[in-house]
């Protein structure tokens, strides 16, 4: 099965890599989002509640930079997931299913190639932040974390794309869960620390997974949540990851009953 | 049929797709209402910042972001529209027609113009549920016919990119066009409190000024100050691009 998991990620790496217009939504979105959000709303540190380091509060665009990662590694999810519808719609996947394969091989080989299509996107929010300044509070420490977090999450956002192609089995459906990805990170402390959130915001983010997803990612980079954050941010990932990888594989058993 | 009959029908055939295809209008609707509702929940407290002088709803301050951003996506609708159109050859039938190109786009551009006056309902419908205080009947007007101009000047945007690639693949091409024209503005904080960077780009962006224009009836009171820059930014975009899109008109097919 690993054999066969990692040909198909290295396939599927290479088919996104060979069309970069589907990359670039991923990066761009988030990125001018990062750049608005911080360009227009840096003065909110000084609002009661903010979080202080060292009784001083973080910079806005290093404690956006997680946000910007949370988002970009949703709208992976949905890229995950049309890439696999198109297979669907194209007659790949009836080809696969044909190959003398574990079939479960072929939402793992998806899930590893997402993992690593994570660690990319988060490269480049971690560039964007060392040519603007940002300081990874925690160093190479730090910044392992931050990817370590991430690609769980990553694998987690393309397990939701995944079961959802299985299950719909054309791309314009998954396509239509695009607004949802705002949805879930406006309902979390991604953007804002949870604090400071409106209610009822503050309480959905509470139990919002992308919460903690986000603060992990967000502990190493400004210094603010410690260990608890980085576990529970971890916790969170790794919960999404067994999740969703669990409900694309029996997503993938109905289909193939389905015929 | 005599060009003037030409306009109306154009308008007429894109909103019959409303009627016949009413979820295509739900992307348009559904995305600016999550943007103004999602920011709203996030920022919410910002209005506690000094630069906002007492504005204790950020909804009402947002809510004129999410018309443009409305009028944004109808724009770029009316586009992928148009390079469906070209695809299916159904455009080049049009450009067969005794019709002059400019009165061609006048059509294709004021569907779009109508059209975005459904998010703008939802909008502040949703806006005023929310606690948003009707703005009255004249400041309404103003923002309306803003977000009017704005489709229409996001439409020919569409329009230069639809003629251009000629496929429906370049719809992200047209999206964030507007999305980045209405965003890099004084969308989230008032233009004294942004950063040095964005406050450059949101003088030059003529957006800018639609957005005041829109949302002065929102936060406070018209003034003349704040509603001649706004038409006059509205206009001359409108201009410019419309100037770009009749000339790609003109080229297609030669």
């Amino acid at each position: 099965m690993t054999g066969a998991s990692l040909a198909l990620a290295r396939r599927a790496l290479l088919v996104t890599l060979r069309r970069p217009q589907f990359l670039a939504p991923l990066l761009i979105f988030p990125t001018l989002l990062l750049a608005v959000n911080t360009g227009g709303l840096s003065q909110a540190t000084a609002l009661p509640g903010f979080p202080t380091i060292d009784g001083q509060p973080p910079v806005f665009f290093d404690f956006q930079l997680a946000a910007a990662m949370s988002q970009s590694l949703l709208l992976g999810g949905v890229g995950t997931g049309i890439a696999v519808a198109l297979e669907l719609e194209m007659g790949f996947f009836e080809r696969l299913v044909a190959a003398p394969i574990p079939r479960v091989s072929i939402v793992f080989g998806r899930l590893l190639a997402a993992a690593v299509i994570a660690c990319l996107q988060l490269t480049w929010f971690v560039l964007l932040g060392v040519i603007f300044g940002a300081g990874i509070y925690d160093g190479i420490p730090g910044l392992l974390i931050v990817y370590g977090i991430g690609a769980l999450a990553g694998i987690g956002f393309a397990g939701i794309g995944v079961t959802l192609a299985l299950r719909a089995g054309n791309a314009s459906t998954v396509q239509g869960f695009f607004p949802l990805v705002f949805v879930i990170l406006f309902l979390s402390s991604a953007f804002f620390p949870e604090a400071l959130l409106s209610s009822p915001a503050d309480v959905i983010a509470h139990y919002n997974p992308l919460s903690y997803v986000a603060n992990g990612m967000r502990a190493p980079i400004i210094g603010y949540g410690g260990t608890k954050a980085v576990l529970e941010g971890f916790a969170a990932a790794f919960g999404l990851a067994v999740l969703f990888a669990a409900t694309a594989t029996h997503a993938l058993r109905g289909r193939l009953r389905a015929g | 049929m005599s060009e003037r009959q030409v306009v109306p029908a154009l308008i007429r055939r894109a909103l019959n797709e409303l009627i016949r295809v009413p979820g295509a209008a739900i992307p348009g609707v559904l995305a600016p209402t999550i943007f103004m509702l999602g920011l709203t929940a996030v920022f919410g407290q910002v209005t506690h910042l000094p630069g906002f002088n007492g504005l204790d709803q950020y909804i009402a301050f947002v809510l004129p972001v999410g018309l443009l951003q409305g009028a944004g996506f109808t724009g770029a609708a009316t586009g992928v529209n148009m390079a469906r159109d070209i695809e299916q050859g159904w455009f080049d039938r049009l450009l067969l027609a005794p019709v002059s190109r400019p009165m061609l786009l006048a059509g294709i551009v004021g569907s779009a113009s109508l059209r975005a006056l459904i998010p703008t309902t939802t909008l502040v419908l949703v806006g005023m549920a929310f606690g948003v205080k009707f703005p009255g009947v004249a400041e309404l007007f103003i923002a309306a016919s803003l977000v009017m101009i704005l489709a229409a000047c996001t439409a020919c945007w569409g329009a230069i990119i639809a003629l251009k690639f000629r496929t429906q693949q370049a719809a992200p091409l047209m999206q964030i066009g507007s999305f980045v024209a209405v965003l890099f503005t004084a969308a989230y904080a008032p233009i004294g409190m942004l950063q040095p960077w964005l406050h450059t780009v949101a003088t030059i962006n003529p957006v800018n000024y639609v957005l005041t224009g829109v949302r002065q009836g929102f936060i406070g009171s018209v003034t003349w100050a704040d509603t001649w820059p706004a038409y006059v930014a509205g206009f001359g975009l409108l201009a410019v691009l419309g100037t770009f899109a009749v000339r790609g008109m003109r080229r297609t097919g030669q």
